[in-house]
């Protein structure tokens, strides 16, 4: 008993005194960034991805100088997809005195949004959390940064009619995961479906998604649409692949929100040669033909290692890559802004704000990001399986803006 | 707890159901009171003090589920339902209705006490796992409801910002001060765990658990008890739901999903059934040990590796060390870790003498 009371005191005086003492080494010309990510949470296939990309990006910088002379330090901290541990995580980053912060997950986001205002760090949510969040008078301190799920659905209505011609009389049908994130887009959608006089019917999967014969069954047997617009999560998107195949509908007449889109979803639907004419919806550049990676390839050949494997899927890696971008330009704009001197997390947020023509040879969009629109233009591309691979179809594009902004005037109004 | 109890002699039964064993018992609770309510406010860093936060959340709806589980042998799943309709009945008074926490807090109790009664029902025909399946539909059921219905969720988002909590013009909107505002209610609910399990009330609670038919022939009303339980047990998660709303500032349903019914699970079986000791003991190591092990980690593991690969092997890892210590403790001491304080105890009572 005593030998085992002795040593879990150790132990825990141990990892006490390595606690209070790690933190404290700071050199003076580092910025520190705060990253939650989902490595081992139901979206793990995410973020075991994504944020091996944002590292990447940030070593790359660091490894030609850093930031204005600035090295960037990296906080991670692995949430689960859990609320606590984002509340916990944050507070963390802000011990550390991190300038800004990458949020990940809806919950998250909204059990943050006032905390972030609060403490006055930045946090960005691409691809995810509220679209009302685009807003920056709103929400100050939350940066969408990419397409929120409005803006996602308005484009993907724009590409509905694209294929279709005219949407006078046709059918839509949206499937979607039954949770707060999958029935965000369905006011502009019907709102659109009003507009644009085609008739909207909605189908919800429940969660975890893993089970939608009868939905797919459904669309397809029932009401046969003219188009699909899927909004999926998790490993739900490729058993709607699969589905869909399955009852023979056109993937071509098929597109995917942005989390239904990597290579890993398609892939586990039966691959490439399965899925072609599958359409995809990317915030982010696919693909390795971009500068940037082949310069974190070099980086890593020159420090005589092979580039990681998660490089493979460019889609949620690219992700990660734009993320750290827009996470570094905002710092960099901050410390120009103050003529090298140590950024605050507010200088840091202005810099945010004034981040305009950063393209990284196509792997950002053409965003715009100012102190009232924090969303950037809500631009996406449209990536289609041929022929064993994704290729571009459709170059970056806003759609149905005046809808969007329409929707985001009345959501501030309310408030 | 280093008190030695030679020459206190109790002499009625009050003496012995007294809430203090010991006279010198009075003087650790003091000394705790200043600890928690002077020194660690005033000397620990506002991240620490956020820990501290969430531990307190969580010692509110695991003390609530131990009633239940551990006093009363009725096993819920729903739990972290019941947090969501306390979560909810609160913003939406919050919001709507402009009522302060201290209003919205007991209704939000209140409301998932009379949604815990009706989930509980089955409790009267049913045990064991098949009570387990009944509160798991239960919990499904709340969260579609609130999922589905926008007079409860305020919308698509199904999700309502409250403002932080105010009293008397004091808001409370830093960690600090949110620290006291948990703080209290935490303790508030700790006393009134420790007086409930040593009333009537709590001693028909173990009845039935122990045996409910025996229970029944002693005069216990089992019906009513058992839905008594279910009752309280919801209150508490229905004040746990208010206490993260007003900590988020928001009442958003995916924060109470079946995962975290299954986390309470957990905490109220590794701190030790049935005791309110343990509950504390199992909401601190639930919550504390994966960041300790993090933190551990990231200290130890950085003289190994570069940022980005640690961060890949920290996550895999810390699943695997938490759940290989929670394996761990329950066959060192299956009764949970309130059984293991007391074995340290009991040793160190007669020590050095220990033979």
């Amino acid at each position: 008993m005593t030998r085992f009371v002795r040593s879990w005191l150790g132990i825990a005086a141990t990892t006490v005194t390595l606690a209070v003492g790690g933190g404290q080494a700071f050199a003076q010309k580092e910025l520190v960034f705060g990253l939650q990510c989902d490595r081992t949470g139901p979206t793990a296939n995410v973020g075991t991805v994504l944020c091996p990309g944002y590292h990447d990006y940030i070593a790359l910088v660091n490894s030609k100088g850093g930031v204005e002379g600035y090295k960037i330090k990296v906080l991670e901290i692995d949430h689960e997809y859990k609320v606590p541990p984002a509340i916990e995580a944050h507070e963390r980053f802000k011990k550390e005195g991190a300038v800004l912060e990458g949020l990940y997950g809806t919950p998250q986001t909204a059990a943050l949004n006032k905390k972030l205002e609060e403490d006055k760090i930045l946090g960005t949510s691409p691809g995810f959390g509220t679209a009302s969040a685009a807003d920056g008078k709103r929400y100050p301190y939350t940066f969408p940064i990419a397409a929120s799920y409005w803006s996602q659905g308005g484009a993907a209505v724009a590409f509905a009619k694209e294929k279709l011609g005219d949407l006078k009389g046709k059918k839509i049908a949206y499937l979607f995961y039954d949770n707060p994130a999958g029935k965000e887009p369905l006011p502009i959608l019907e709102d659109l479906a009003k507009a644009e006089g085609f008739e909207l019917r909605t189908f919800a999967v429940p969660a975890p998604g893993l089970e939608m014969g009868a939905q797919i069954l459904d669309i397809t047997s029932r009401y046969k649409p003219d188009f699909i617009i899927t909004h999926l999560f998790g490993r739900s998107p490729s058993v709607s692949i699969k589905e869909l195949k399955g009852k023979g509908f056109p993937l071509s007449k098929v597109v995917a929100f942005v989390w239904g889109s990597a290579e890993s979803d398609i892939i586990a639907a039966g691959g490439m040669g399965v899925a072609e004419g599958y359409n995809t919806m990317q915030f982010a550049g696919v693909g390795k033909d971009f500068q940037v990676l082949k310069d974190i390839e070099a980086m890593y050949k020159a420090q005589g290692k092979t580039p990681p494997k998660e490089m493979d899927s460019t889609v949620y890696y690219n992700r990660g890559v734009f993320i750290a971008a827009l996470h570094v330009e905002a710092a960099r704009n901050a410390i120009k802004a103050k003529a090298g001197a140590k950024p605050t997390s507010e200088d840091v947020k202005k810099g945010m704000e004034s981040i305009k023509g950063l393209t990284l040879g196509g792997l950002l969009p053409p965003l715009e990001l100012t102190a009232a629109d924090h969303e950037g233009g809500g631009w996406v591309q449209i990536w289609t399986v041929k022929g064993g691979k994704l290729v571009k179809v459709k170059d970056w594009f806003q759609g149905n803006r005046p809808t969007i902004q329409k929707h985001l005037a009345a959501d501030a109004a309310k408030s | 707890m280093f008190h030695r109890e030679s020459g206190v002699f109790k002499t009625s039964y009050g003496a012995d159901m007294a809430l203090y064993p010991l006279p010198i018992a009075k003087w650790t609770v003091v000394i705790l009171a200043l600890i928690f309510v002077v020194i660690v406010p005033l000397t620990v860093h506002e991240y620490y003090l956020s820990i501290l936060n969430l531990i307190f959340i969580a010692i509110v709806g695991a003390l609530g589920l131990n009633i239940l589980v551990g006093y009363t042998g009725q096993i819920s799943i729903g739990h972290g339902a019941f947090m969501s309709v306390g979560a909810y009945t609160a913003a939406n008074l919050a919001v709507k209705l402009g009522l302060p926490f201290w209003l919205t807090l007991p209704a939000g109790g209140l409301m998932a006490a009379l949604i815990g009664v009706i989930v509980g029902m089955p409790s009267l025909r049913i045990k064991g796992l098949y009570l387990a399946i009944a509160t798991l539909a239960g919990q499904l059921i709340i969260e579609w409801t609130i999922n589905h219905v926008p007079a409860i969720s305020g919308g698509a988002q199904a999700s309502i910002e409250v403002g932080r909590p105010n009293l008397f013009g004091f808001t409370f909107n830093t960690q600090g001060r949110l620290y006291f505002f948990l703080l209290f209610f935490a303790v508030v609910a700790i006393v009134a765990t420790l007086n409930l399990v040593r009333s009537r009330i709590g001693r028909a609670f173990v009845a039935v658990r122990d045996q409910d038919i025996a229970a029944e022939i002693i005069g216990i009303n089992i019906y009513r008890y058992k839905l008594l339980a279910f009752a309280i047990s919801s209150f508490y998660a229905g004040v746990c739901g208010v206490l993260y709303t007003y900590y988020f500032g928001i009442a958003n349903y995916e924060q109470f999903q079946l995962i975290v019914s299954i986390d309470y699970l957990a905490m109220i079986i590794i701190g030790g059934l049935g005791s309110v000791l343990g509950t504390i003991f199992g909401a601190i190591f639930v919550t504390l040990l994966p960041i300790v092990i993090r933190i551990f980690m990231e200290n130890v593991g950085s003289l190994f590796f570069t940022t980005a690969e640690m961060a890949n092997v920290i996550s895999g890892l810390r699943l695997g060390v938490f759940g290989g210590l929670i394996i761990f403790f329950l066959i060192v001491e299956p009764e949970g870790l309130n059984r293991l304080w007391r074995n340290i105890r009991s040793y160190f009572r007669v020590w050095p003498f220990s033979y």
